[in-house]
């Protein structure tokens, strides 16, 4: 029962991470950096509680603001780019954020930083946040920015004649993309108790986005089912544990041939509500 | 001197970084494709020289092709399996499933051969040349000069066989190429197999080089093969060729002129990588840029 907690609460954060993620992917923006932001919302939060004994809600907040401030320094420069040339800036970013914390004494360099105070109500706390993150992106469907960000997705050129401010709400989407990657880093580094360099590498970067488009980036409950899903199939496949990893991978392949737009599409969505409303 | 020393050791770097930058380079022409399993391929070649070497003690120039053509048959079997049936209106569906394919690959690497490094045979006796103070191993010159022959063939063969020119055709437009007579899928699935060898090849340098291979080395590799095809420009074979040496240089000068405890060598790479992405994001020697 404590192992299935655990793996909820890694799930709860994982979702954090995914919808990070889709933020900015929302207007165009794919950045394979998050992990990036997440270690630097883990770093700074975790070293509010251990050098100065802040309490953990706003040590968490602390260190998301702290990762908002560097996306938006590197959203700056990410305006001028897009497509594949973002997808490497931002792995860049990673790595290097990686490696200075790697060259940090201070935080423990590449051995980590321990001794961080442990949050027993993790799970209350990512799956709250989870809750928080899901209202906050329905109503931004609605509003006047999130159909910005979608027309920007969907085609720059006509969004910057319609009258949308580009620039605004690129960064807009992914300095709140950072800050909640950055939270996600903090909740994890007070549920670990342990954090070190390794744990942010890229290819975390890459799995937050193989969360995303495998659940789906056409609405925001694709990369919320996707998180939820990679995290817990690979746990049941511990029947078969020899092959697990090998079966993760080609389900990977065989959804991208069958459903390349990921699981959950609009499609879905729609059929869900035809159903609700039938009951009804 | 020492500086000498190691421009020789940077070129000898830089020559396998250009050979997994070209693999790239090449996919990215042709389908507008990040291929993330391209390191992994790396990683596969190195270990199927180490088993051909180990079992029947083939010299170098007999195991180097044997792999090629074993990484471009793996090359062929990801681009058939895991990206043609992929509808083409999707374009981060092809990404998602090469990552599947790195998964899958590195995950047999680690069952088959074990999670930590095994040792790469001396695949030739390594005489050590003197000129003075400086000291020169023929493993370096070999690399250097088998990379740079690799690299020659295939740019003759871009440039003047019939499959090459339909290469760039079809990295053109499929649509033109196709109307020409092109077969846009078979070109395809060459270029993914040529592509294959060469990180095959880099494999096999690799291992001559580091005496080490782990399953975990293609990461490394296809991290700088990325940064070596955005300082040649996407798609731009002979850019990649020289990004390649001059991030080798680069990388290595970089050890020996700050000198210190921290590891500097990847910001270096990255921070490189950055700069360019900001102000030149066409690459040095980039002659377009892509909407990709």
């Amino acid at each position: 029962m404590d192992y299935l907690f655990s793996v909820a609460a890694i799930a709860g954060i994982n979702i954090i991470m995914a919808l990070s993620f889709y933020l900015p992917f929302i207007t165009g923006q794919i950045s394979l950096g998050q992990a990036g932001f997440m270690a630097i919302g883990a770093y700074a939060s975790a070293v509010c509680s251990v050098k100065f004994g802040i309490p953990y809600v706003p040590a968490v907040l602390l260190g998301g603001v702290m990762a908002g401030v560097a996306g938006f320094v590197l959203g700056m420069p990410a305006l001028r780019i897009k497509g594949i040339y973002l997808l490497l800036l931002t792995m860049g970013f990673g790595e290097i954020v990686r490696v200075i914390f790697i060259n940090i004494d201070y935080v423990g360099g590449a051995a980590g930083l321990g001794g961080i105070p442990y949050q027993e109500y993790t799970t209350l706390y990512a799956y709250g946040t989870v809750v928080i993150l899901t209202v906050f992106f329905y109503r931004l469907r609605k509003s006047r920015m999130g159909r910005a960000f979608q027309a920007i997705g969907d085609d720059e050129d006509t969004a910057e004649i319609i009258g949308v401010n580009i620039a605004t709400a690129k960064l807009t989407a992914f300095s709140v993309g950072a800050f909640i990657a950055g939270i996600g880093g903090g909740i994890l580094a007070h549920f670990q108790e342990y954090i070190e360099p390794l744990m942010f590498g890229v290819m975390h970067g890459v799995e937050f986005i193989v969360f995303a488009i495998f659940g789906g980036i056409q609405i925001f409950w694709g990369p919320i089912f996707g998180a939820l899903a990679l995290t817990f199939i690979p746990e049941f496949l511990r029947e078969i544990q020899e092959w697990r990893m090998e079966l993760y991978g080609l389900l990977l392949i065989v959804m991208m041939i069958v459903r390349p737009q990921g699981v959950i599409g609009l499609d879905v969505i729609k059929w869900i509500k035809k159903k609700l409303l039938r009951i009804r | 001197m020492i500086l000498f020393q190691q421009l020789i050791n940077g070129l000898m770097l830089g020559a396998t970084y250009s050979l997994v930058a070209i693999g790239y380079t090449l996919i990215f022409g042709v389908l507008g494709l990040l291929h993330f399993a391209h390191g992994e391929v790396l990683m596969a070649g190195a270990f199927m020289g180490l088993y051909i070497i180990l079992w029947s003690g083939l010299p170098l120039y007999i195991t180097l092709p044997l792999t090629m053509i074993a990484t471009g048959i793996l090359g062929l079997i990801v681009q058939f399996f895991a990206i043609r049936p992929i509808k083409k209106d999707y374009h981060l569906a092809p990404l998602l499933s090469t990552i599947g394919v790195t998964i899958i690959l590195q995950h047999l690497a680690i069952k088959i051969f074990g999670g930590y490094g095994t040792r790469f045979p001396d695949a030739i006796s390594t005489k050590i040349y003197k000129f003075g103070a400086l000291t020169i191993s023929s493993d370096s010159l070999l690399i250097f000069g088998i990379a740079v022959m690799l690299m020659l063939v295939l740019y003759f063969f871009i440039a003047k066989t019939k499959v090459g020119r339909a290469m760039r055709a079809v990295a053109e437009s499929h649509l033109t190429a196709g109307f020409l007579g092109v077969n846009v899928d078979r070109i395809v699935l060459i270029t993914f197999g040529v592509a294959s060898a060469l990180a095959g090849a880099a494999g096999v340098l690799v291992g001559i080089a580091f005496h080490t291979i782990t399953p975990f080395m293609g990461l490394t590799f296809a991290l700088k093969g990325l940064v070596v095809m955005l300082l040649g420009g996407l798609g731009n074979v002979v850019g990649a060729m020289i990004g390649g040496l001059i991030l080798g240089l680069a990388e290595v000068s970089s050890v020996v002129l700050i000198p210190s405890e921290i590891n500097l060598q990847d910001v270096f790479a990255f921070g490189i990588m950055i700069l360019i992405l900001i102000f030149k994001p066409e690459g040095l020697f980039g002659t377009r840029v892509s909407k990709r």
